[in-house]
């Protein structure tokens, strides 16, 4: 047989996937290896699912997604972060960031053209520019800052074929959110190179220790910026797929023409609830948000008593706690906290370099089972 | 402050401790917070949620069940008071577990409680309805709990999330 694509055959497997296995077939295990809430869908939502159904909404939607369910994306926009975006033209619906992704790398990117992404990262990233012909530039930020994007750093990675810069603030798996001024600084880098910027805000509601900053509402951002965001996880909707991209007129066409030719449309139904979750979810988003911010003091806290280093997350619902102090490192930790004591977590390296000597913990998880996790790990590091 | 409460409400077990690492709200206010609201009667009591059909259903249990009637009470109205004389005098009964006055053709709903149809029946029919200044009553035998107060007393949704995802 002829061989297969190249660029695909090189990218490995995601590294968890040795842990799902083992955590899949032990009955005890209290996973904080989740990237998706423990809340189900909201049950108005859900509600809106079923009945979009039972009225026959089973058909395709126009490409860009229901105009309704645009001008509710661009009116949250602009009036949450005074982002503004026009319904028909600038922002598509989409089958999740995940596919917002993918259209934007592969509208922006000549082939071997670069992208920079700040490490630890969300998995897909640099594999996404992969398969869109590019080359990712990973370059580190660290536990030592918080996280923060380093522009001297960033700037030295940029060469004549630089074409964008990936981030994700509020970020998957290190819960940093960046400041005003950090991305203020970010958008002033990319008009001094002419570079794109791709802002995947999937977490944006959920941030506890300041607001949110909309990358694309900052100023001289909004012409070179990609704005991804979604329903999985404030509105706990990751099963239903369903997300927009908001670009300049230019970006967002050519985005579109791809959708048309491979996606076709978001799901009907999934969109008709996205429509429910906007309009009138609005409660039980901010009451899940209240929640996490509380389970989040309680986790990070424990965390730090048991010994373990934790920056401060300031969003999403991750911690990524230093591992250092038990002298193993990140998959070593990983595995045998999953062995011996029946925890779950995901290994730091498994986002980047930086990564390294970190783990990730999710704490979209029920508070007594968190405790029990913490107890859990405070055994095993006893004995390590 | 209000966001103790509400940890309260959800969690009568929730310690001062607890509060304080989920708020940020200092231990020692937290402690002084609930012990006002307590003096105040603004907390009243803490108690646990019991699906009490469950409890039955689980087997030969040494409670006899629980009856609950919703009652709807007419009323003749005095000068000066309305209704409010009356329906203290329906709240004190230990049966009686609300009151509420109400829109519509009747104007006090009450629930009751009792071991037994009879028991609950003859409440109303000795008690009740004797009470001066009561016209009628209609009485509502409850079947089947579904949700009470909030709480939905139906099977959980199963976690459907896989262990590890990222």
């Amino acid at each position: 047989m002829k061989p297969l694509n190249s660029v695909i055959s090189a990218c490995p497997p995601s590294g968890i996937r040795r842990f799902f296995d083992i955590a899949a077939q032990r009955a005890d295990v209290i996973s904080l290896g989740v990237g998706e809430p423990d809340f189900v869908t909201p049950w108005r939502v859900r509600e809106a699912g079923i009945y979009a159904l039972e009225h026959g909404a089973t058909t395709y939607t126009s490409n860009a997604g229901l105009l309704k369910l645009r001008e509710l994306v661009c009116a949250e926009l602009a009036g949450r972060y005074g982002a503004e975006y026009a319904p028909d033209g600038n922002c598509v619906i989409t089958a999740g960031v995940s596919e917002g992704l993918d259209l934007t790398l592969r509208v922006l990117l000549e082939p071997g053209e670069e992208v920079i992404v700040p490490e630890p990262c969300y998995v897909a990233y640099q594999p996404c520019v992969s398969f869109a012909g590019g080359r990712p530039v990973p370059v580190p930020t660290s536990a030592e800052d918080g996280f923060r994007l380093r522009m001297d750093v960033i700037e030295a990675a940029v060469t004549e074929r630089t074409k964008a810069i990936l981030i994700g603030s509020p970020a998957n798996p290190t819960g940093a959110v960046q400041t005003r001024e950090d991305l203020a600084a970010l958008v002033a880098l990319a008009v001094k190179h002419d570079l794109y910027l791709i802002s995947d805000e999937i977490y944006d509601r959920l941030t506890y220790t300041g607001a949110h900053t909309c990358l694309s509402a900052l100023p001289g951002a909004m012409e070179r910026t990609v704005l991804l965001g979604g329903f999985s996880k404030a509105h706990a909707m990751t099963g239903w797929r369903v997300g927009y991209l908001c670009a300049p007129r230019p970006i967002a066409d050519l985005a579109l023409r791809m959708h048309q030719y491979t996606m076709l449309c978001a799901p009907h139904v999934s969109q008709l609830a996205a429509v429910e979750a906007l309009s009138s979810a609005g409660d039980e988003v901010d009451e899940m948000v209240a929640d996490y911010d509380r389970r989040r003091r309680v986790f990070v806290k424990g965390l730090r008593e048991i010994g373990l280093d934790c920056p401060e997350p300031g969003g999403a619902f991750y911690a990524f706690p230093s591992i250092r102090s038990s002298g193993l490192d990140s998959e070593t930790f990983a595995e045998r906290l999953l062995h011996s004591e029946g925890v779950a977590v995901v290994p730091g390296n498994v986002f980047g370099a930086p990564g390294e000597g970190h783990i990730r913990c999710s704490y979209a998880t029920a508070l007594p089972l968190l405790e029990e996790a913490l107890e859990r790990m405070a055994r095993f590091l006893r004995q390590t | 402050m209000r966001e103790i409460l509400e940890i309260l409400a959800r969690d009568g077990h929730a310690t001062p401790e607890r509060i304080a690492t989920m708020t940020d709200i200092p231990e020692q206010t937290v402690r002084e917070r609930i012990s006002a609201w307590e003096a105040a009667g603004i907390i009243r009591r803490y108690r646990a949620v019991v699906d009490w059909d469950r409890y039955h259903s689980a087997g030969p249990t040494d409670l006899p069940e629980t009856i609950t009637a919703f009652i709807d009470v007419s009323l003749v109205p005095a000068r000066g008071v309305g209704f409010d004389d009356v329906a203290a005098r329906i709240s004190r009964f230990p049966e009686v577990r609300s009151v509420y006055l109400v829109s519509g053709s009747q104007d006090l709903r009450c629930t009751v409680t009792g071991t037994s149809l009879r028991e609950v029946s003859e409440f109303v029919s000795q008690k009740l309805s004797t009470i001066d200044r009561i016209r009628a009553t209609a009485t509502h035998f409850v079947l089947k709990t579904y949700k009470r107060d909030g709480d939905a007393f139906i099977e959980p949704e199963t976690d459907h999330r896989l262990p590890v995802v990222p």
